[in-house]
């Protein structure tokens, strides 16, 4: 026993750093006798996280990427000219030019819109989802919990890739906003429910607290119980899945527009890229390489993120 | 645990029922006039249109006549009568042809990720915040964070192409030592999340009140580790990697299409590509199927293997 409960010590004592203030674990970084809540305590740990501020920091590029792409680049991603296929570095086209003659770095700068769009209004569309039905599943109990579990279940068992492909087979349509919400619609129907059971589990250890037996008391409906009670106290596990879900939806649609079913030509993606830049990678394989660095960070960055939420408000899984 | 093996049964049932009907409903339910959609831009005779009519069942409309056709599809399915490709070839053979490869494969890539994902995992796990275990879960998060279509092709282009280590494709008959690189680029996603999890599950059991008294009893470490925390710290593992196994077998599509390996993944990564609706149709239906029994297995062996979730 003395020795794990040493490692944990050791734990505890490396943590706060070389700079840090070591045998004062309560109320270091705080004013003294304020009471710290959890999230103060979680946003405490999460500061000196490099990870986390490693992470946020490719975030926020690609989200600014993906806002404004001319503060990055001044060429246009459409202005392919084959003669120059494959040509070197010039002009602001700091990694060439690809088999079309297009920008490969414009091209891979333009991709961050696509790719963030559907990654974000999927998790947006898979919180809502997943929010209703585990709120609904963990609060009532009952039938209800069951007949939504079981749905949750049967969702679960469905491989996503394969129902994706099933999916969107059906949109022969070629216009860009029709591929992409459809895409998007296809990702938040089929990931909402490993962050519906997530949330399900938080309500249902939120609902048998006595802040909730308080409020009851004091003539709260459920209504109310659910928005102001439970909700803040379960949104902490769900903003960590969703946002690995974020990048895992960013790689989802790479990898379906990679196949040709996702986002097609006149919209830019990573992933048509990547799928064009791997046909051609014996003569160059720049227009490869780029857009595959571009989307493996931006997936990178946010499944680190949430990472290092998760060890932030949760410390024991460390 | 009798009935827990019957309600994870009726639970499999549910979810194959399910699955299949909305790939049914999908692929053929609200088309135009599917007569018309199979012969393309020619013509249809009137013989042809009353065969095929019949041989569909398409005379049977609304509601009634979708589900008619749908059982008559999954009949077809548990059968294993899938139909013709549009090609023409019968997608059962297609299938047969290509399932060894696709099995071979997904053994390579379960092999490649027990031998280092659980070997790592228990070293990292009972030296954690070690280097060895900080370095292990920074790489495998790397792992789990870059996406296939970014690491098949990048594989197979440094050590493909570039360096020449491995043959870039597989070609059709692939040899065990072509098929490597793909294994370890499509085991690798399960290495990685099966070190994970073997680390996660050794640290708890090290902690466990059996592990103390055995401890206690003056049991040598390697004893400890060998006999106790490694079984019961192994069942999680062995649940994951079985499901892992029915992933493997489906969601080799980017890289068997990947490193043109012959496979079931590749022939669906082809038919996607020449929009040959049956053929993805039949090959979904059997993934999910594998997918699907895979998952009912490991849940049973997970019953077997671990006496408390009977009594759940």
């Amino acid at each position: 026993m003395s020795n794990f409960e040493g490692v944990a010590a050791t734990e505890t004592l490396a943590r706060p750093g070389p700079s840090g203030e070591p045998g004062a674990p309560n109320g270091a970084g705080g004013k003294p006798g304020k009471p710290r809540s959890l999230a103060g305590d979680a946003w405490r740990d999460l500061r000196r996280n490099p990870i986390f501020w490693l992470s946020l920091t490719l975030v926020v590029i690609v989200a600014a990427m993906a806002a404004v792409p001319g503060l990055f680049t001044a060429n246009d991603p459409a202005d392919c000219v084959l003669a120059r296929q494959h040509a070197g570095p010039s002009g602001g086209a700091i990694f060439g030019y690809d088999f079309q003659g297009c920008d490969v770095y414009s091209r891979a700068v333009y991709g961050a819109r696509a790719s963030l769009l559907v990654g974000a209004l999927s998790a947006l569309f898979t919180g809502v989802i997943a929010l209703v039905v585990g709120m609904v599943a963990g609060y009532f109990g009952g039938w209800v919990d069951t007949v939504l579990s079981r749905i949750i279940d049967v969702v679960l068992g469905i491989p996503l890739l394969l129902a994706a492909i099933v999916l969107l087979k059906r949109i022969s349509t070629d216009s860009p906003t029709v591929r992409i919400a459809a895409v998007i619609f296809v990702l938040a129907v089929l990931g909402w429910t490993t962050a519906a059971r997530v949330i399900r589990s938080s309500v249902i250890t939120a609902k048998q607290q006595d802040y909730v037996a308080a409020a009851r008391m004091l003539g709260a409906g459920n209504g109310r119980i659910m928005w102001r009670h439970i909700l803040p106290n379960s949104l902490a596990p769900a903003v960590v899945v969703l946002t690995i879900a974020l990048g895992t939806f960013i790689a989802a649609e790479a990898t379906l527009s990679f196949l040709g079913i996702g986002l097609k030509a006149p919209t830019i993606s990573w992933g048509i890229d990547i799928d064009t830049g791997r046909v051609h990678m014996r003569e160059s394989a720049v227009p490869l390489v780029v857009p595959s660095t571009f989307l493996a960070l931006t997936v990178l960055a946010f499944i680190m993120l949430g990472d290092a939420i998760r060890d932030a408000f949760d410390p024991k899984l460390r | 645990m009798f009935r827990y093996i019957v309600r994870r049964l009726l639970q499999m049932i549910l979810a194959f029922f399910g699955t299949t009907l909305i790939v049914y409903a999908l692929m053929f339910a609200g088309q135009g006039d599917p007569i018309q959609a199979l012969a393309g831009e020619r013509p249809v005779t009137e013989a042809q249109r009353a065969y095929l009519t019949e041989k569909f069942h398409l005379d049977k409309t609304g509601v009634g006549g979708f589900f008619y056709r749908y059982f008559d599809y999954i009949g077809g399915l548990l059968r294993g009568d899938l139909g013709e490709s549009l090609t023409g070839r019968r997608i059962v053979d297609i299938l047969a042809q290509a399932w060894p490869v696709t099995v071979r494969l997904a053994l390579i890539a379960l092999v490649v990720a027990i031998v280092v994902g659980v070997t790592c995992g228990v070293v990292a796990g009972m030296r954690r915040a070690s280097i060895f275990d900080n370095t292990t879960l920074a790489l495998t998060l790397v792992v789990l964070g870059v996406p296939t279509i970014v690491l098949a092709p990048l594989a197979q282009y440094l050590l493909g192409v570039k360096w020449q280590l491995f043959p870039p494709t597989a070609g059709s008959q692939p040899t065990l030592y072509a098929l490597l690189l793909p294994g370890i680029v499509l085991g690798s996603l399960s290495l990685a999340t099966a070190l994970r999890l073997t680390r996660t599950s050794v640290a708890e059991n090290l902690r466990a009140d059996y592990v103390r008294t055995a401890r206690s009893k003056g049991l040598l470490r390697r004893h400890i580790v060998g006999v106790h925390v490694l079984r019961n710290s192994l069942i999680p593992v062995i649940t994951f990697l079985g499901v892992e196994l029915g992933n493997l077998m489906s969601g080799a599509i980017i890289t068997e299409g990947v490193f043109n390996i012959p496979g079931v993944g590749f022939n669906l990564f082809r038919a996607i590509r020449t929009e040959d609706g049956p053929l993805v149709v039949g090959i979904v239906s059997v993934l999910v199927l594998v997918y699907l029994l895979s998952n009912l297995l490991v849940d049973v062996l997970y019953a077997v293997l671990d006496p408390r979730i009977r009594y759940e």
